[in-house]
């Protein structure tokens, strides 16, 4: 591990991919992330690398698509209203199976909304904002160091799985500067990638990259068989950190920036005399259920904090199944949940009987 | 004897889908004699759009990838990006290239991209039957403009040719026609310098072919390539736009 | 000497190597129907072939082989 170095998310996200070995970027402006997008400009153009800032967002995840059907580590970047438009090639990349990682560095909705964070964007991501019976594994790091971590990660998960990843984090996480510590060498898996159009060279039948297949039954071979890879994905790539939920009273749960305000509410609620614990969701797709289900008779109730209006508390509802509350707050157009405001719903839920 | 003129190395065995006397066969053939005579096949990689040539994957010998609709050039700038010293090309038809396609063929041409694009112009929507495209003549009857395309309620049709040789990335650019012997030889040497002016990293290449859908013109193969003649030459004037003289 | 092998299965009766053969050769076989149901086009009189391959040149389904 080398030194410790203040740096800002977005350039972290942009170091990180370079780290594992990227060397294709397609993106497009939008505020708040662009910032990857310079740092990609100036590192790829040196290194040798590609950098292409294409006209539009849908133009730029379908340069991706080309690129990763070529079997390169690619990437793009976007925010919510260029996540939207990037729908389609997400749709049409998860039916190819392309490994590739996406970042989305969450602005308020709906429409324009407004370039201040928000988590509104876990229904489009999450639940698959395209077309089709699809998954994308959605990564949620909660701090610059997680961001890189993840983000390294986020390859090696897209090439092990040919599927796009999404590294989603609000944007606080893009803007703000933190201090992260970058490994001498990356945990880089290589996958061999047979599959690839790259050329033939005349020694192997042309490979073709696509989601089309109009015989039904092919096309049902095919659904069935990218959901027995979702499958595969929970089973090993489910990842959570359960803070402080031994014995507590109440559970707040939430992602991203959110969590950590909730960590603080821990310290401020335990000195009432009320035991607060974390469930925080790292991957987003695949949910971590069991976490939920683990706990969900032994304390009073759930808590459900979101940058957003309640997106996630859907999948926390379906995973405590009914057997016990799940209360919610959320703040949106940029605001923050405060410590205090999020104290408050604990208090109410811990003074149940 | 010797055999003088067969199925070309570069396409595949599998018979084509397309209408009796449609024009695409001809034009992937080309193509494919481009590859097999520049022995480019197995450093090539084809775009497929979307339309009736969705599936050309299955015809072109090379490694192919299939694109959603209008967005070949864009897949095709990342295939190309990637693989800088392959040869990428992307096959399009004028509702795919010229109307949900037209950004994306624009910035690839204005980037210069080192790609080239067969751009299949019949005035028609063919796949989903017979609808009026970007590239419908004035007066045309279509399913979707039932007592011809007007004006004043439709456009007018695009010269796409004309509009990309404005470009200075697009270096060269020309539009052919299938309907005769003579053309279909003239149609295959401008297919075979564009793909040579992107051998030569020269810029982008596009060569409009123009084109019969005699199944929704509603017209015998035969009275197409007549009523393509008589109609779509004049709109649509063959010949070099652009790069003429190209040394490649 | 020369000499055109149409692939007839392959034929979709389209015409188009019946009008541009110089020697009014090609015709459709209207006595014969391949498995897709087309007349299939043909060649009666080898012996005026030409090898000239304007036939396979038009036909837009790659039936035609030449030989000269």
């Amino acid at each position: 591990m080398g030194e410790k170095i203040l740096m800002k998310g977005n350039e972290v996200i942009a170091e990180a991919a370079l780290r594992a070995g990227c060397r294709h970027y397609f993106g497009y402006p939008i505020t708040p992330q662009t910032e990857v997008a310079h740092y990609m400009a100036k590192k790829m153009e040196q290194i040798g690398g590609v950098f292409v800032q294409a006209e539009s967002e849908v133009a730029a995840i379908n340069m991706v698509y080309g690129s990763a059907s070529t079997g390169a580590r690619v990437m793009t970047s976007s925010s919510s209203p260029g996540i939207s438009l990037k729908q389609e090639g997400i749709s049409y990349s998860a039916g190819a199976e392309l490994p590739m990682v996406i970042i989305d560095i969450v602005r308020c909705g709906p429409g324009l909304g407004g370039i201040l964070p928000a988590q509104c964007d876990y229904f489009q991501m999450v639940k698959g904002g395209g077309h089709g019976d699809y998954n994308l594994i959605v990564l949620a790091p909660c701090s610059v160091q997680e961001m890189y971590e993840l983000v390294v990660d986020a390859f090696n998960i897209a090439d092990t799985y040919r599927n796009p990843v999404v590294v989603m984090g609000d944007g606080y996480l893009g803007q703000m500067m933190e201090a992260v510590e970058f490994r001498d060498e990356e945990p880089i898996v290589k996958v061999e990638k047979p599959w690839a159009t790259c050329g033939s060279k005349l020694e192997r039948p042309h490979n073709t990259t696509t989601s089309i297949y109009i015989d039904p039954d092919v096309l049902e071979a095919h659904n069935n068989k990218l959901q027995a890879k979702y499958r595969e994905v929970e089973k090993n790539e489910t990842r959570v950190e359960e803070y402080n939920c031994e014995g507590a009273d109440v559970i707040v749960t939430a992602y991203g920036t959110v969590a950590r305000i909730v960590k603080n509410v821990i310290k401020e609620a335990e000195k009432e005399g009320i035991k607060v614990g974390l469930i925080r969701p790292i991957t987003l797709w695949p949910f971590p259920s069991a976490s939920y289900e683990k706990y969900a008779d032994k304390v009073k109730g759930f808590l459900c904090v979101e940058m957003s209006t309640g997106q996630m508390i859907e999948d926390v509802k379906l995973a405590v199944n009914g057997k016990n509350t799940v209360d919610f707050y959320g703040r949106t157009g940029g605001n923050v949940p405060t410590q205090a405001a999020i104290l408050e719903e604990v208090r109410k839920i811990a003074a149940k009987k | 004897m010797e055999t003088v003129f067969k199925r070309p190395h570069g396409l595949t065995d599998k018979a084509f889908h397309y209408c009796p006397g449609c024009t695409h066969g001809i034009v992937h053939r080309l193509v494919a004699e481009v590859m097999d005579e520049l022995g480019i096949e197995g450093d090539t990689v084809g775009i497929a759009s979307v339309g009736c040539t969705y599936n050309s994957y299955d015809y072109f010998n090379c490694d192919m990838i299939q694109a959603a609709h209008g967005r070949a050039p864009a897949v095709a700038t990342g295939a190309k990006r990637s693989l800088p010293g392959k040869y990428v090309f992307t096959y399009q038809g004028d509702g795919d290239l010229a109307a949900i396609g037209t950004a994306e063929i624009v910035h690839a041409a204005t980037r210069g991209e080192k790609i080239t694009t067969i751009f299949v112009n019949n005035a028609i929507y063919g796949m989903t039957s017979g609808q009026m495209a970007p590239t419908t003549l004035v007066g045309q009857v279509t399913t979707t403009t039932p007592f011809g395309r007007k004006p004043e309620l439709h456009g007018y049709p695009v010269r796409v040719s004309e509009m990309l040789s404005t470009l200075e990335g697009a270096v060269y650019v020309e539009r052919v026609a299938v309907n005769n012997v003579q053309n279909i030889k003239k149609a295959k040497a401008a297919i075979k310098k564009a793909f040579q002016v992107q051998m030569a990293g020269l810029g982008f290449s596009i060569v409009e072919v123009l084109s019969i859908c005699p199944t929704n013109w509603g017209m015998t193969p035969q009275n197409s390539l007549k009523w393509l003649e008589e109609n779509m030459m004049d709109h649509y004037p063959l010949g070099n736009f652009k790069g003429k003289d190209l040394e490649v | 000497m020369a000499k055109v092998t149409f692939r007839e299965e392959r034929c979709k009766g389209c015409k188009l190597c019946v009008d541009v053969c110089p020697k009014k050769i090609v015709t459709i076989k209207e006595d014969t129907l391949n498995q897709s149901g087309f007349h299939p086009a043909g060649v009666y009189e080898m012996d005026k072939c030409i090898g000239c391959a304007f036939c396979a040149t038009m036909c837009p389904d790659c039936v035609i082989t030449v030989e000269r």
